[in-house]
């Protein structure tokens, strides 16, 4: 390489266009474009989470309203099966409401959980990660080892922990109306363990890398070295599991719920829905229950695709 | 007929920026009995040669053109079971690290006699007793015992004997080394080099030696092949390459391996693989900014002095201090290093040199002793903001440029990040004139400012490494092995810009290395060290002349003797 060649190269970009120049060229989204389940997976995804958050637009009622639920509607069919009601394209449930808004209300719920849960663990498990590879000794003796019993629980069974230690502190209404911070609160705490490990592991072959050391020689403190220059390269396989976090929380949201342990019918997530629903699909109302659990399914599905195939983009050693 | 016949070989690696042609249009033919000796540097393509004629391409590459004979048998074109036949049973293998190509979790007993019996269809008995022969001809002491040991229980020399072994089970045509010993010490590296020439002429098989190092050529080839940028540029016998080159790129190759023989003041002829310019002449450094405002007390005496430094690392914690298991990788080492001399240090691979640099600068913290710098114990200061005073003056280059520079930093901000900590100046923009004119001096130019580190070569990095370190105008240098990362002509151009930096701006340094030749360019005295003790310390000339320590005669004698042709400056 001859310093003429790449003297043409620098053009003066401005910050954003520079950053897209940057995505443009990396292999990531080479790999993506050329990976058709990714874009499928990408493709569904991005449109749940879009009708998620544009429910209240997208749905036909709005099934938290009283005023406009109508008890006479109660436990229609789809609208294409013979008792069908044309309003109700999914049918309705045991309340007469329609199913298509409570399934578009309750992925909205769902994903906020989720994401809501990924970041608080992800925040939290980055963080002590980094602490932990970066001190080490004992400091990372105690973080690692709490880390490993914790690891010796299913991670639904600290939600399950977490949850009933915070009904009863607390009285059943007030419960209530916190159910949603409990809930994203616990899931969050039973998946930190991943990132801190990842993240612990990631930074102790960074750490002896020569421009930590080359930090260290221009004096710069412990703080200064780990946030910016040990962190954004340990972020690469945090996003995967980020990702595949993502599906694992909305369901272990939708378990907690089915459970009877999640969020209250008045605000019902998918889990809600498939938990109440369930009661009915042994009476022939099979939609109550399908319907939600089958946007379950392709949620979950398709984030999971998306995830696999990042991991895999970003693996150097499967290219 | 020769042995191995490539003819108009031409290997693609397509890839989503189009198709890269790693090798060209190459012809070269092995003769029983000869060892061919493929030198170039990283990328000319010469182990995708030898991979190329055992059909074990990385993928996604692949044969474009040509055809490769064996014994005037077409083998090229042979499907997978029947190139299996060939490879290992007909053309044996070695590779660089013997560390990973053997199986650590069998017996080495187990692996020859595993490969024999599948090329060989030895009954057990037979096969072991071939293993014990074949392990006594590489070699290694005592091998009725030795046979049954893992590989990890053997030294990396030793390791790499048993490889040759492995290549050799089936008494194979030709042998393939690919870099054979650069993982090796200088020691371990002539006795390697010793038994393959010893080999080939006793069983008289043809062998094709990869390798990117001169010296290895000049001692053990009978022909060898230049190659550059994946073509075939000079091809000859030994003697006549190395004394009387004819292509440009081998004149300019030959010219940049540091002499062993006498101190040269630059190397010449670097130019024909440039991947930077010289820095600007109109650029005066010394009553530039680098070099004006030198605001350091005087000293008197040595600039750094170091006083009985001992390092221990524990290797084995333990709750108990009683059980602790403790690796002593320095040990009472003291030299002094007077102001504006280059000091060396040199030394096998665990010697303790890189320790010893690394508790100068203060990565380290020793387990004893003090290294005293410009008057001030260094090692009792405990008030962080007086020890970046002296941080300030000493910096560092690191040995691998592709771990040294932050991925994801800009080379302005990797290289303003010490004007800004150390509060050079206060105005951003100051700071980025001072980055873009250290650029310049290293030879880059303003413009690698905005880019970052993964858009560099080698060498350029390690000009970026360089740039980084002077920009808190220090007046003492570690290097720690700055060029054993680089190939020979870049290696030659990094070593000529530390020259002239060191000159321009007086600057002292320590100089690490295993190469002894380069030593000899760089520095004015030179301290041996191994097993973490510093054996003697001399004048430079005077240890390459007349060494004291038997270990020093040791190292020099060991030195590849590569002396290139009669230099025309």
């Amino acid at each position: 390489m001859t310093i003429n060649q790449s003297a043409e190269q620098p053009a003066e970009r401005g910050p954003v266009a520079d950053f897209i120049h940057r995505l443009r060229d990396h292999d990531v989204w080479y790999s993506f474009w050329h990976t058709p389940m990714a874009i499928f997976a990408a493709f569904i995804a991005l449109v749940m989470v879009l009708s998620a958050i544009f429910a209240p637009f997208l749905a036909p009622q709005n099934p938290f309203d009283l005023a406009v639920i109508d008890l006479l509607d109660s436990n229609l069919p789809p609208s294409w099966m013979e008792e069908g009601d044309p309003r109700f394209l999914l049918g309705t449930d045991d309340q007469g409401r329609d199913i298509l808004s409570t399934v578009l209300y309750g992925s909205r719920i769902s994903l906020l959980v989720g994401f809501a849960a990924v970041v608080l663990s992800l925040i939290a498990g980055v963080g002590l990660g980094l602490i932990s590879g970066y001190v080490g000794g004992r400091t990372d003796a105690i973080i690692m080892r709490i880390a490993d019993i914790q690891l010796s629980f299913p991670s639904i069974l600290i939600a399950l922990l977490i949850d009933g230690i915070v009904r009863t502190i607390m009285s059943k209404e007030s419960h209530e109306s916190l159910a949603l911070y409990v809930i994203i609160f616990a899931i969050a705490i039973s998946g930190w363990v991943q990132y801190a490990r990842t993240v612990r592991s990631s930074v102790m072959t960074e750490k002896v890398k020569e421009y930590v050391q080359a930090g260290q020689v221009i004096g710069l403190g412990s703080f200064t070295i780990m946030i910016r220059h040990i962190l954004p390269n340990v972020l690469g396989p945090v996003f995967v599991i980020g990702t595949i976090h993502l599906a694992l929380a909305i369901i272990i949201e939708a378990t907690l719920s089915f459970l009877g342990v999640g969020l209250p019918p008045t605000t019902p997530s998918l889990g809600t829905l498939i938990r109440v629903g369930n009661e009915y699909l042994f009476s022939g109302e099979w939609w109550i229950t399908i319907f939600p659990g089958l946007t379950l399914v392709v949620l979950a599905l398709a984030v999971n695709l998306f995830g696999d195939w990042l991991r895999d983009a970003m693996n150097p050693k499967l290219q | 007929m020769s042995l191995l016949e490539i003819k108009d070989l031409t290997v693609e690696f397509p890839s989503r920026r189009g198709i890269f042609v790693a090798v060209e249009q190459v012809d070269l033919t092995i003769n029983p009995g000869e060892i061919l000796g493929v030198v170039g540097e990283s990328g000319a393509g010469k182990s995708t040669v030898g991979n190329a004629v055992i059909s074990l391409l990385q993928s996604p590459g692949r044969v474009a053109n040509g055809t490769i004979h064996l014994k005037g048998e077409r083998i090229d074109d042979l499907d997978e079971e029947l190139m299996k036949a060939v490879r290992g049973k007909r053309i044996g293998m070695i590779f660089q690290d013997p560390l990973t190509s053997l199986n650590p979790l069998e017996t080495v007993g187990a692996q020859l006699i595993e490969t024999i019996q599948l090329h060989l269809k030895f009954n057990d008995k037979d096969a072991r007793a071939r293993a014990i022969d074949l392990l006594t001809q590489v070699g290694i002491p005592d091998p009725d015992t030795r046979i049954d040991h893992y590989p990890h229980q053997f030294s990396g020399g030793m390791r790499q004997r048993v490889v040759i072994a492995l290549a050799l089970c089936s008494d194979p045509e030709v042998v393939i080394a690919d870099e054979p010993t650069t993982a090796l010490d200088v020691s371990v590296q002539a006795q390697i080099l010793e038994l393959l020439k010893k080999l080939c002429e006793e069983r008289n098989v043809g062998m094709m030696l990869v390798t990117h190092d001169m010296g290895v050529i000049a001692e053990t080839t009978d022909r060898v092949a230049v190659m550059y940028r994946g073509k075939l540029v000079e091809l000859g016998s030994t003697e006549q390459v190395l004394k009387n080159p004819q292509h440009d790129y081998t004149k300019s190759l030959i010219s940049a391996v540091p002499r062993p023989d006498k101190r040269i003041h630059r190397f010449p002829l670097v130019t024909y693989i440039e991947d930077a310019h010289d820095s600007k002449d109109d650029l005066d450094i010394a009553s530039h900014w680098l070099g004006k405002t030198r605001d350091y007390e005087k000293v008197e005496g040595p600039l750094l002095s170091v006083d009985n430094l001992h390092m221990r690392f524990i290797t084995k914690h333990a709750f108990f201090k009683r059980n602790e298991q403790y690796l002593d990788a320095v040990k009472d080492v003291s030299f002094d290093i007077q102001q504006g001399e280059v000091f060396g240090l040199v030394g096998e691979s665990g010697s303790g040199k890189s320790t010893v640099a690394r508790m100068i600068t203060g990565i380290y913290h020793p387990t004893g002793g003090a290294v005293n710098f410009a008057g001030a114990n260094l090692t009792q200061i405990s008030n962080q903001k007086e020890l970046n005073h002296y941080r300030r003056q000493m910096q560092m280059v690191f040995q691998d440029p592709f771990s040294s520079l932050n991925g994801r930093m800009r080379v302005e901000d990797i290289v303003a990040e010490p004007i800004h900590f150390h509060k050079q100046t206060s105005s951003n923009s100051e700071a980025r004139a001072i980055v873009h004119d250290l650029l310049e001096i290293v030879g880059l130019g303003a413009q690698a400012a905005r880019k970052f580190p993964h858009e560099f070569s080698g060498g350029q990095r390690q000009r970026i490494s360089i740039a980084r370190a002077l920009a808190t105008r220090p007046r003492f240098l570690v290097c720690d092995e700055p060029t054993s990362a680089l190939d020979v002509s870049i290696q030659a151009q990094i070593l000529n810009l530390l020259k002239d930096l060191q000159e321009e701006l007086g600057l002292t340094m320590l100089f690490i290395s295993h190469d002894l030749p380069v030593i000899r360019q760089m520095c004015d005295r030179v301290g041996v060290m191994r097993h973490g003790q510093l054996l003697e310390v001399a004048q430079t000339e005077t240890l390459f002349e007349t060494p004291q320590h038997d270990y020093s005669k040791h190292l020099l004698e060991l030195m590849p003797k590569f002396e290139g042709p009669a230099l025309a400056s």
